[in-house]
């Protein structure tokens, strides 16, 4: 499409209505990769809120009391006990990773090549933190005999729905981190420069991937707010 | 025109000022959401404090970070009604959790 036809589409809801009503392409101007990259993060926000939806359903339906998280996710500093210090720590290393994400981002706009790379380098490193941090509280909620059939402090439900939740989205963040150091390569040689051809589809890289792995690194931060504000925080 | 043409580029940059901001803020707010915890809120301000800060959170990610508030409506809007129908799945199972806990109550500490 030529940049003139894109320049004179109507914006807003008027813009919106001649995009779907054109019989042409409904999201002009939007990089397909970019549109598929977001209707998987639809489809995933369906999947992360059935869980979540089904932790909802099973706290409030169960007879006996649910574990308080407060002090089941506290950490011993000195002999004080602060509540949710490790989930609080992971929720900032969180953030931090999606701001270096989305500098990289603008910078790979801007064509600048070494620092869009140590963003997305850094991004990694922090998403790679976060993951150790996870194991760590894993193994010790284990050690406290947290099962995904019983625990010491509650609700027997606790244990199961702790475990798929924080897992599954622990799988969204390492696969996150592996791709994230796999652009940071790419980006360190300059593939999105030369327009060199991706060893899997043969097709021309462009700095628009880098937005597409955003999306779905910014995606795992959003689903984190939740996890957070309801399972830990609730 | 400017604006227009931003929008139809779409790899348009924006200035590192507004990322800066959003990153601040999202600091801040996480940083209040986990006072309601520290200071141990309970009952309705409790709820309604993490919903609020949880909101906010998330409308800054997407907006900002995912680059919602610059995308063309078409994309915007077959992203966001999706949501009504989780919201009517919500409802449904609070109601449906409602009626779990009232039966177990009846049988297991009642008897029927």
């Amino acid at each position: 499409m030529s940049d003139n036809t894109l320049n004179n589409l109507p914006d807003g809801f008027k813009g919106m209505s001649h995009d779907m009503g054109s019989d042409q392409t409904a999201f002009k101007g939007v990089q397909w990769g970019k549109v598929m990259m977001w209707i998987f993060l639809l489809s995933d926000t369906f999947v992360f809120s059935c869980f979540l939806i089904s932790y909802m359903k099973g706290r409030a339906s169960t007879v006996v009391d649910w574990p308080n998280t407060s002090e089941v996710f506290s950490l011993h500093v000195g002999d004080v006990p602060v509540p949710l210090l490790l989930i609080a720590i992971m929720t900032f290393v969180l953030i931090t990773s999606s701001g270096t994400m989305a500098l990289a981002v603008k910078y790979g706009y801007e064509r600048n090549r070494k620092m869009c790379a140590w963003l997305i380098l850094a991004t990694a490193i922090g998403g790679l933190t976060f993951v150790g941090m996870q194991i760590f509280e894993w193994s010790k909620l284990i050690h406290e005999g947290v099962r995904p059939w019983e625990n010491p402090f509650g609700a027997k439900q606790f244990g199961s729905f702790f475990f798929m939740i924080t897992g599954f989205h622990g799988t969204h963040v390492s696969i996150g981190v592996i791709f994230l150091f796999i652009f940071a390569r790419k980006t360190f040689r300059g593939d999105f420069d030369t327009g060199k051809r991706g060893y899997f589809t043969t097709m021309k890289s462009d700095y628009v991937a880098i937005e597409i792995l955003g999306l779905y690194w910014h995606f795992v931060d959003l689903v984190w707010v939740f996890i957070f504000a309801f399972f830990y925080l609730w | 025109m400017d604006e227009t043409q931003n929008k139809a580029q779409d790899n348009s940059t924006h200035k590192i000022g507004i990322y800066l901001w959003i990153w601040g803020l999202l600091f801040v707010l996480s940083f209040f959401s986990y006072m309601v915890d520290w200071f141990a809120f309970q009952g309705l301000l409790r709820w309604s404090l993490i919903l609020f800060f949880m909101f906010l959170k998330a409308g800054l990610i997407m907006a900002f970070f995912m680059h919602l508030f610059w995308e063309r409506y078409a994309l915007v809007n077959v992203l966001l009604w999706p949501m009504t129908a989780i919201a009517c799945f919500i409802a449904l199972m609070a109601a449906e959790a409602q009626y779990t806990v009232f039966t177990r109550l009846l049988y297991f500490f009642i008897g029927g």
